[in-house]
């Protein structure tokens, strides 16, 4: 379009109207939006897409990285020495074992003679757990009953709302600690010598420094606990505050899994390869009546933490299918390549239009 | 303002309105007609009482006291929100596994989100009100001086003076104007959309009241009907000085209409705020929802199905194991004191217990569930339309409009289009007519070559084109602009007065004359030049006004009873100035096709003046009349062939006793109060408008819009069906048709016709429903005829018809068969159709197709049409706003189409669908883990993770990417949206958010959730998990695994969209960012708040290699077959956005920039 042929306005003179219609329309009221690469939806952008040299490097990629992974965490879990025990059924006299459950709510002896062989080197330190089996920790009812606050603080002694019916005693005193978990608290006890010397078992430092600090009080000690007509399990020393219970405290975490361990304390020691070990426990915690597994378990620890090949057979596992894919993507590739910027492909569309 | 006023014109005598009162006029008083004013005087004791409406007229939706209430419960209308209201009230019992704040903090936000929405929305609109509330206008104060009064404090019965170009604050009674005769003109675009001036007559009683101080004893009476939404009657009698006056729609002025060429008006205010006819007449437009917001729906539904399924057997065994526990008085889980329990717990009563537990599980489940997913679509629409009326390429610069979605919840209906039913005037075409030619008396004038007949020649020639000579070809198709608007006719013979030497300069005058004289239109006389400009109802009646005007017919004044016109003397070739006598107007309607005026001219003679359609005309015509008939037919059909809107013109001679006697009749038929006056009225009016005598027809060009050929092609090529309704003829349809490409070489064209010989004969012969029955065995046969074409021929269609025989066509019985034939077609043209059948057909094709359909439309006479579709574009034009008010979508002009739905409408449509499935893909990966842990927790409903990262997990760590996706996400740039139409069927098929694919990501959600899940477990499970030997309790497994999730969501994010603008690295890297910095904030707060999540993280976590390594693995694992899927289909079945993609890949980004 040329500049002589834009209509004239009717009113001014040609000239004028020239000059007017080259002025763009007042700027001051314009609807036109302003340009930014935002609203123009232009900003600079990454856009990345699945090429065959993008899918078969990111296999690669995840082939180097998994399998040295994978190694390393097998290697770390083979060198975890583990003693696993299991005595809830051997630390029952065999004449009690018709009723397991009546043996273990009876009052009297129930020491238990355990020997364990280690077969090879275990340096220190050497933890100590206790790991029950079928035995829901992780139930609601279960975690709700507690009560942090009485826990950390004195005056806080009467909060036991959520700790029923292990919340007061039968005269109305209140528990501390109170709740089901407390109540619960596991009771079995060891004793480990080695050739008739005994091997002191550390408890301190069992559990989380958190924990210690923070949510078990200095000044709060146990009350009235274990005091009722049922008892669940261990007692306490009503002496040394919650802080320094660490049994409780570690009990107190709750497993997230039906099956879980706890620490019992740590030998600080090392125990070489051919050693017996005679164990002496207490076997007092009920766990029969839901048919749960108890076992003792001495571990050492690597970087990656006790024993356990699922880390390391899973990155391997994921390492080796990667490379698969990665291999079958370069055959596919080669065998059967795409022409990539061939407009031709866009033709699977039968053309709507047709024409 | 001196110089305007008009000299004393007596309208009087010719006035309709009669003194004997109607029939209505006897209601007043009684029930509905109740209305009690008294002018001038609304202070008055007996005015208190009535207690009428105060004029503060209210758009918004909420009140400051109704906000709260009213707000709330349209968000709990929603089933999604009724059932988190539910949950919430829920947690407040001992059911909720979690604490009841952590439930309902998130809702609440989330309906406050929504809600402050709403609230930003309605105080835009109190905004405008408290605008026009506060405007001023001049009301009667005392003492015979007007003062100024916001509108919002008129009172009814108060006085008002309003000025030109002023809107009418109320409805008023007009007392007096300007004009000695009582009259004022009134445009009423915001009201009916429709731009001519309308003419308004005070009643003669009150004319004297033309100046302020004549207020001063004025006192009145006006008893009137009640409030009510009828824009087009009024019934009402004034009491002034002991006389009493009928009042009528006549002297109405309605609130939001616009006083023109009129100085100034005195009103009495009768309805106030919203009692006004035009408040009472607003209606909220029908909502409209998108189908993938309808799935989505259903998609709710079903995770509701899931969710009552996993919580049913989540109780079940919970309520067994229960039961277990304490069996003949021995305790089993003795550690949960099942003997001394609660009604939750309790064995003894088992049942009762898994019926609570089943709400604990549904609470506890709810996750899956996205709450913040309407939410967040709603922001993201927002955003969307935001986006839509900010792009620079659908700004139309001449017109200063952007695009504008009115609507925004259908933005992703945008890239679903299959069919576009378009109107062509004003929206494929400019709908600024020109006059081109005419046909006068058997010769055809005028040199024009239109458009149409350019784009036809450049058909033709393209492919010989560059053989042609350049300056020949470019002189041809040069654009020729007319100098004066509407008028583009070259022909020597007729201009510059040369018409007198014309063989037939009698007729030549008589048709010029019609032209000047048989029209609505009305003068505007630019005082400084003497110029006239014109007001006309439609484009069509200016241009020619405005071709008499050049030819030198100019016509320059109307009043209520004549028109005059400054001719050309052909004797004496000078300027004269002619008055006839204006008698009568009828009117024309679409129905009629025609309007007539009856004038008597200086001499005495009583003339008939009429034009109209031809089909309509040529019937009309005596039989000494038809001398030019055959040329003029031919001509018409040229005409028609090159594009052009036809009229033709015809006269006749009245005798005094006829016209007489018609007036009579037709001033009792126009004062009848019954149903079908009009018709009546109509009947009357065709006993005069025949034995008429041709004097020829004349062509204006409705000019494409520019880019519209283009558009229609790309449009075509995008799969989408384009339907044309006009009420053009067929010809002039086809042919348009051709120069916008909708119709093209190669294309089978079936024609189902009704205006043939045949069917003339036929409805002659028989009588009338015999006829139509007749019609209708013939139109079905066509029907058939066309079906078995299409079934042997593979090439693409295109259907026309006409409006009589689509009637015919879309009678029940014959409908099926007629839509599964149009639909078959690509193009549908549907000729000389009514605003009716528009609607009609957009019903019927939206209920046949079950897809999505979309009006586009400029006129008042779209508003159905884009009402009844799913989606309505109103193209913001000359012919009022009346479309795109009632649009969910205005653009400026045609073209526009193209980027809005091939751009934004499939960017929409992608982002929309790939969102809803992200946010259910990540809510049931996320619910799937609290789900499985259940299995290892004995269903009891203790959670893995911290309540608060539960709770927060929608809003804060996965919601913000998912709004980027919906707001941001190109799977390719515009330019290659453009470039390769066939894309858009993505949306059309519905691919993107296809079952299929909900299913797949739902599967990947549960495949995700599994790895999650057993990964954490099985890596963490019983054995140390770092050095210092401690073990994984609850709270580090469920950081652990919410680590997992977050990550996993992300990364999920991060892979299936295709576009990272610094804004998706911000909210993908900082959602897991925000995790961990949260998990230490929180986690560094006191115990009694963090709960389980304190230092969890820096505790036991962060330093623990387990925790770090568990991470990749879950990862890879969790998205593997996600990549590998889209590797494989990337390769061998691509998608056709993939395929584009993959096109562009490998080449240089730069280049394409």
């Amino acid at each position: 379009m040329n500049s002589n042929n834009t209509p004239s306005s009717s009113a001014g003179g040609p000239g004028s109207a020239a000059a007017d219609s080259t002025a763009p329309p007042t700027t001051r009221n314009s609807k036109r939006p302003k340009y930014s690469r935002f609203t123009q939806q232009e900003l600079p952008a990454c856009k990345p897409i699945l090429t065959p040299k993008w899918v078969i490097s990111a296999f690669m990629l995840v082939t180097v990285i998994f399998i040295p992974i994978g190694v390393a965490s097998l290697f770390a879990s083979h060198d975890v020495v583990e003693i696993i025990d299991r005595y809830e059924t051997d630390c029952i006299p065999e004449d009690s074992r018709k009723d397991k459950i009546a043996y273990i709510q009876s009052s009297g002896d129930k020491t238990c003679n355990r020997i364990l062989n280690v077969t090879k080197h275990m340096k220190h330190p050497i933890y100590v757990y206790y790991q029950l089996d079928n035995y829901y920790q992780n139930h609601r009812r279960y975690v709700k009953s507690r009560s942090d606050q009485q826990l950390r603080d004195r005056d806080s002694e009467n909060d036991t709302s959520a700790c029923k019916p292990e919340d007061k005693t039968a005269n109305g005193s209140t528990i501390v600690p109170c709740g089901l978990i407390a109540w619960s608290l596991f009771n079995d006890s060891y004793s480990f010598s080695r050739n008739n010397q005994n091997l002191s078992v550390n408890k301190h430092g069992i559990s989380w420094k958190s924990d210690r600090d923070h949510k078990f009080g200095k000044d709060v000690f146990p009350k009235n606990f274990q005091s009722g007509g049922l008892i669940g399990g261990k007692h306490l020393n009503e002496s040394i505050p919650l802080s320094e219970q660490e049994d409780l405290i570690v009990w107190m975490r709750t497993a997230a899994l039906p099956t879980f361990r706890k620490l019992y304390g740590k030998i600080e020691v090392d125990l070489v390869a051919g050693d017996v070990i005679n164990v002496t426990l207490q076997n007092n915690y009920n766990t029969y009546s839901f048919n749960g597994k108890k076992k003792l378990v001495l571990s050492t620890t690597s970087w990656l933490g006790g024993k356990n090949d699922f880390l390391g057979i899973a990155y391997l596992t994921v390492g080796g299918l990667c490379f698969f894919l990665a291999m079958v993507f370069t055959i596919i590739y080669l065998v059967k390549p795409r022409r990539l910027g061939d407009p031709s492909y866009l033709s699977w569309n039968r053309n709507p239009g047709g024409h | 303002m001196t110089a305007a006023k008009r000299k004393k014109q007596s309208f009087s005598r010719i006035s309709n309105i009669s003194r004997q009162e109607s029939f209505e006029h006897s209601l007043i008083g009684g029930p509905g007609f109740s209305r009690l004013v008294f002018c001038n005087d609304p202070g008055r004791p007996e005015a208190v009482p009535l207690n009428y409406a105060s004029n503060y007229v209210r758009t918004t939706k909420y009140t400051a006291v109704t906000f709260l209430p009213r707000a709330l419960f349209e968000q709990f209308r929603r089933v999604a929100n009724m059932f988190f209201l539910f949950t919430a009230i829920l947690s407040f019992t001992p059911l909720s596994p979690t604490s009841p704040l952590s439930t309902v903090v998130p809702f609440a936000f989330v309906v406050g989100i929504t809600m402050v929405k709403e609230l930003v929305e309605d105080l835009r609109r109190k905004k405008q009100d408290i605008e026009v509330n506060n405007r001023l206008v001049k009301v009667y104060s005392s003492h015979g001086s007007f003062q100024y009064v916001k509108w919002m404090d008129l009172r009814v019965g108060d006085v008002v003076k309003v000025e030109k170009d002023e809107f009418f604050p109320a409805d008023l009674v007009l007392l007096s104007s300007s004009y000695e005769d009582p009259i004022c003109y009134v445009e009423t675009t915001n009201l009916d959309g429709e731009t001519n001036l309308k003419l308004k007559q005070a009643l003669q009683a009150t004319s004297y009241l033309n100046e302020d101080s004549a207020f001063k004893d004025f006192r009145g009476i006006i008893r009137c009907e009640d409030p009510n939404a009828n824009l087009y009657s009024f019934v009402g009698n004034l009491d002034v000085a002991g006389q009493r006056y009928p009042l009528t729609l006549n002297q109405l002025l309605l609130r939001d209409s616009k006083l023109k060429n009129t100085d100034y008006i005195y009103g009495v205010v009768i309805f106030t705020g919203h009692d006004t006819k035009v408040v009472q007449n607003s209606v909220t437009p029908p909502s409209k929802r998108s189908k993938i917001e309808k799935q989505t729906d259903k998609l709710v539904y079903l995770l509701f199905a899931v969710l009552v399924l996993m919580s049913f057997t989540g109780s079940l065994v919970f309520g067994i194991a229960t039961r277990e526990d304490l069996q003949h008085g021995r305790m089993k889980r003795w550690y949960l004191r099942p003997d001394e329990t609660t009604i939750y717990y309790n064995p003894k009563r088992a049942p009762i217990a898994a019926t609570l537990q089943f709400f604990t599980a549904l609470l506890l489940y709810s996750y899956l569930i996205p709450i913040s997913l309407y939410v967040s679509v709603e922001i993201v629409k927002v955003l969307q339309s935001f986006l839509i009326n900010k792009d620079l390429h659908m700004y139309y610069e001449e017109g200063d409009k952007p695009a504008h979605a009115r609507t925004s919840n259908l933005n992703e209906e945008l890239g679903q289009v299959d069919t576009i039913l378009s109107d062509k005037t004003g929206t494929l075409t400019c709908n600024s007519m020109d006059f081109v030619k005419c046909s006068i008396a058997g010769t055809s004038y005028g040199y024009g070559v239109t458009e149409v007949e350019r784009a036809l020649a450049r058909k033709k020639t393209s492919s010989l084109a560059q053989e042609k000579s350049d300056e020949d070809f470019h002189e041809f198709y040069m654009e020729t602009n007319p100098l004066v608007k509407g008028f583009n006719f070259k022909d020597e013979r007729i201009t510059n007065g040369r018409w007198v030497n014309e063989p037939y300069s009698d007729v030549i005058l008589k048709f010029f004359r019609l032209l000047a004289i048989c029209h609505t239109a009305i003068p505007d006389v630019n005082e400084e030049n003497g110029t006239v400009t014109y007001e006309a109802e439609s484009p069509d009646e200016a241009a020619f006004v405005v071709a008499a005007r050049e030819v030198g017919f100019e016509f320059c004044e109307r009043s209520q009873a004549s028109i005059s016109i400054n001719e050309l003397d052909p004797l004496t070739g000078k300027k004269v100035k002619r008055i006839f006598e204006l008698l009568k107007v009828i009117e024309f309607s679409s129905s009629r096709k025609r309007m007539s005026v009856i004038i008597r001219d200086e001499e005495g003679n009583l003339l008939l003046l009429c034009k109209g359609a031809d089909s309509i005309m040529f019937q009309r015509l005596a039989s000494n009349g038809r001398e030019f008939e055959e040329h003029t037919r031919l001509h018409i059909n040229e005409y028609a062939n090159a594009g052009l809107r036809t009229m033709v013109l015809a006269y006749r001679q009245l005798e005094e006793v006829e016209y007489q006697r018609f007036n009579e009749e037709f001033t009792k038929a126009k004062n009848m109060i019954i149903a079908d006056q009009e018709k009546i009225a109509e009947a009357v009016a065709e006993t005069i408008e025949k034995d008429l005598i041709l004097l020829g027809a004349t062509a204006v060009e409705d000019k494409l819009q520019i880019g519209v050929p283009e558009c229609i092609d790309k449009l075509a090529r995008a799969g989408i069906k384009i339907w044309v309704l006009t009420g053009d003829k067929m010809e002039t349809a086809i042919n348009i048709g051709f120069a916008c490409s909708l119709l093209r070489q190669g294309m089978k064209h079936i024609i189902i016709n009704s205006e043939t010989a045949e069917f003339d004969a036929l409805e002659k012969s028989l009588n009338e429903s015999a006829a139509s029955e007749a019609l209708k065995a013939n139109i079905f046969h066509q029907i058939e005829k066309a079906n078995d074409l299409l079934a042997s021929s593979n090439e693409s269609l295109s259907l026309i018809i006409d409006g009589k025989a689509l009637t015919y066509a879309l009678d029940i019985d014959v409908k099926d068969f007629f839509l599964e034939l149009a639909i078959s077609c690509s193009t549908v043209i549907c000729c000389r159709s009514t605003p009716k059948q528009k609607a009609l057909v957009t019903r019927l094709v939206k209920l046949k197709t079950r897809k999505t359909t979309l009006a586009i439309g400029d006129g008042a006479n779209d508003v159905g049409m884009l009402q009844e579709a799913d989606i309505g574009v109103g193209i913001s034009g000359f012919e009022g706003m009346q479309a795109v008010m009632s649009s969910d979508i205005a653009i400026g002009q045609f073209r526009y189409m193209e980027r809005l739905l091939l751009v934004h409408g499939h960017w929409c449509y992608r982002r929309i669908s790939l969102m809803i499935c992200y946010f259910f893909y990540k809510n049931i990966a996320f619910g799937f883990t609290l789900f499985f842990y259940q299995a290892y927790a004995s269903f009891s409903g203790q959670t893995v993770y911290n309540e608060w990262c539960l709770s927060l997990y929608n809003v804060l760590f996965t919601s913000l990417p998912a709004i980027a996706l919906g707001v941001f996400d190109q799977d390719i740039p515009a330019r290659l949206c453009l470039k390769f139409p066939v894309l858009y069927q993505q949306g059309v098929q519905n691919v993107l958010f296809s079952w299929f694919r909900i299913i797949g990501w739902a599967s990947n959600a549960i495949f995700s959730s599994i790895c999650i899940f057993l990964i954490c477990i099985l890596g963490l499970e019983d054995q140390a998990f770092r050095r210092g030997g401690e073990v994984v309790g609850l709270e580090i497994l469920g950081a652990t695994m919410y680590t997992c999730v977050v990550w996993v969501v992300n990364c999920q994010m991060a892979l299936s969209i295709n576009y990272f603008t610094y804004i998706q690295h911000l909210f993908i890297w900082g959602g897991i960012a925000l995790w961990y910095i949260f998990l230490l904030a929180f986690g560094a707060m006191d115990p009694s708040i963090s709960t389980t999540a304190f230092m969890v993280f820096i505790e036991a976590c962060a330093p623990s290699p387990s925790f770090w390594l568990i991470l990749p693995l879950v990862l890879f694992v969790a998205l593997l077959p996600y990549f590998t899927y889209t590797a494989i289909q990337m390769h061998f079945f691509p998608m056709s956005h993939q395929m584009i993609q993959l096109m562009y890949a490998q080449s240089d980004d730069t280049e394409f920039v």
